[in-house]
């Protein structure tokens, strides 16, 4: 079973989320980097852009698949993490650390509660997690 | 053993080259050769010469002598991989596309001069539009996916020649990739549909996806899963009860020719691979050709110029106001629809159903032989191809890539992994109805060769190919630092 840290959130499109202060650190979760393979290329938005909640934000390309990353909640793109650019590996090694992509302002604090607990997150794989 | 007794051979043409050499002798000019130089401005002329390899007409020949024998084709090996139908291509379409009055046609020769050929396009598109139950054809995309841009621009001239905005295009996850990129080419939002636990689309998300602002919904039948979708009549009336179009990714059309067709089951628009069904040759042999159908409300925005009969005579028609404009240089890929009619011609409306009926049982044959050993995708029978899953033998190890490498030293082409990306380690098959009863037993025992190897030794797996001209190859590496070309040694 995939590691799935009891402080985060989730989607069922497989991003956590990690409250920090007011913001929202978001990245892919272990399952699903292991299920993409090796990360070749990931694209984010700028700084500044709006993402709106299970909409694309960005592009996560591995050696199988070109997938669409999905945001968690609205909000602004206060961060993104330029790292990527040049070694998608991280993805891969850390999704849960140096591996994140943005940071995002919620439009409204409340959406947080509307995301998967670890515990539900854990049951959505259980049961496929399609 | 597939390259047995090929010498490992690994170089580039320029690697040959040899200061001087050449591979002709002409004799001295007899015109000043400096005033056609002086003509070109001086900051558009070279520094240096050309970095071009120089080498002798032996070079030349044995190069790709020796490359072409490494080649894995169709000629030379079981090549079943799925979606993409590798069937045998005749040779006597070569013949065809040989007549001089064919292959030494200028494409902008007069009309008059071409009449031979506009008239075998004109009846190439009836033909087509026969077999699809579609209105009109235009020959003019280059390969699926153009015909799949053609069709969704059509689509989008129709909805705003109705002074409709429509916005975004449905699409099931089960989708080939090029549906969704030639979508958003188009202008379009893409909006994924869910499948359901079988593979078939979702009715509920597609009902809840279908709103005011949808222009189009876009489906491949037989669906990826080499499955007929169920309801698909039911899917095209729910569409259009919203005011959507409803496009039939035409891919698959192997499994269905004399049986059904789309304009029957509802579909408005469907393009053709003639390099899948047709027999035209695929992939390095191409080029490919995939022409699009449509209904007749769709007619007016066909590419420009359409072929066109005025009495006896065959014409280029650009006079299309509401036209989506001009493709593809010239007129298409002409050298492949002359291959197309001529397979049409050469197999008749009972050998087209007599194709569907044999890839179809092909596919189940080879399904109902590895289902033992491997997990099917979706419950059968299937259509034209299967799906399997190497989800079994991943928990010990192997993973669906490994099957196809493993199968490369056991002379078999791979079938495509991992699409559909709906499902896990993903194996699809399609034998297509070329392939005789011994060839698919071959390969079936292959496989089921490799689900043994699996259980008692992976590792080898692992190490495979072994047997072919480079092994394994870092496909991460090659993904994240791209090296495209040749920087020389000079
Ligand atoms: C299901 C499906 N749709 C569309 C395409 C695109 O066709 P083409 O490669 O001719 O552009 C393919 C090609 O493999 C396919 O398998």
């Amino acid at each position: 079973m995939s590691n799935v840290p009891g402080d985060l959130k989730y989607t069922r499109d497989h991003e956590w989320a990690r409250q920090e202060g007011g913001r929202m650190r978001v990245g892919i979760t272990a399952y699903a980097q292991e299920q993409l393979g090796d990360v070749v290329f990931v694209e984010l938005p700028k700084v500044g852009a709006r993402v709106t909640a299970k909409q694309a934000f960005g592009v996560v390309e591995s050696v199988k698949a070109v997938s669409d990353l999905f945001a968690p909640v609205t909000g602004e793109v206060v961060e993104a993490n330029a790292d990527l650019a040049h070694k998608p590996e991280i993805v891969n090694q850390d999704p849960y650390g140096k591996g994140w992509m943005i940071v995002v302002t919620p439009a409204d604090a409340k959406q947080w509660e509307q995301l998967l607990s670890a515990a539900q997150y854990e049951e959505f794989l259980a049961q496929g997690g399609h | 053993m597939p390259y047995d007794n090929q010498p490992a051979y690994d170089r580039l043409v320029f690697e040959l080259s040899s200061p001087g050499r050449m591979a002709f002798s002409l004799p001295e000019s007899d015109v000043p050769v400096e005033p056609a130089l002086a003509a070109v401005p001086e900051k558009y002329r070279r520094r240096q010469p050309a970095a071009l390899p120089e080498v002798s007409e032996l070079d030349v020949v044995r190069h790709y002598s020796r490359l072409s024998q490494m080649n894995y084709g169709i000629d030379t090996h079981f090549y079943p991989l799925g979606s993409c139908t590798m069937k045998y291509n005749p040779r006597i379409n070569e013949d065809a596309a040989r007549l001089a009055g064919f292959a030494r046609l200028h494409p902008l020769a007069a009309e008059a001069l071409s009449q031979g050929a506009l008239q075998l396009m004109h009846e190439l598109a009836g033909m087509l539009a026969e077999i699809a139950g579609m209105d009109a054809v235009s020959l003019q995309p280059a390969a699926g996916a153009q015909g799949e841009l053609a069709g969704v621009l059509m689509i989008r001239a129709y909805h705003e020649a109705r002074g409709e905005k429509r916005t975004k295009v449905l699409i099931p996850d089960s989708a080939h990739g090029t549906n969704p990129a030639s979508t958003a080419l188009a202008g379009y939002e893409v909006i994924e549909v869910k499948s359901d636990a079988e593979g078939q689309v979702d009715l509920g998300d597609l009902e809840r996806h279908l709103a005011a602002d949808v222009a189009a919904f876009m489906i491949t039948v037989p669906n990826t899963l080499g499955n007929f979708e169920p309801r698909v009549t039911e899917i095209a009336e729910l569409c259009h009860a919203r005011g959507a179009q409803v496009y039939m990714d035409g891919a698959n059309l192997n499994a269905i020719l004399g049986l059904t067709r789309p304009g029957d089951l509802g579909f408005d628009v469907c393009h053709f691979n003639l390099h899948k069904t047709f027999t035209t040759p695929h992939g390095g042999g191409g080029p490919g050709a995939g022409p699009v159908g449509v209904k007749a409300h769709l007619e007016p925005f066909l590419p420009v110029p359409v072929v066109a009969r005025r009495e006896q005579t065959y014409v280029l028609d650009w006079k299309r106001p509401q036209s989506i404009g001009k493709l593809q240089a010239f007129w298409g890929n002409f050298g492949m629809h002359v291959r197309a009619y001529t397979y049409i011609r050469t197999m008749g409306a009972d050998g087209l159903r007599a194709v569907s009926e044999n890839a179809v049982l092909n596919a189940n044959y080879v399904m109902k032989r590895l289902e033992q050993h491997y997990d099917v995708a979706a419950p059968g029978p299937c259509m034209h191809e299967c799906v399997l899953s190497a989800r079994k033998q991943k928990k010990l190890g192997v993973t669906a890539m490994d099957i196809a490498k493993r199968l490369l030293d056991l002379g078999f082409y791979a079938p495509s992994t991992y699409f559909p990306l709906i499902v896990e380690e993903a194996l699809m098959i399609e034998p297509t109805e070329t392939e005789s009863k011994e060839t698919l037993d071959a390969f079936c025992e292959a496989m089921i060769r490799i689900a043994r190897e699996a259980e008692t030794a992976p590792e080898a797996i692992h190490q495979a190919p072994v047997t072919t001209p480079v092994r394994r190859l870092d496909q991460t590496r090659a993904a994240r630092e791209p090296n495209l070309r040749w920087r020389g040694q000079r």
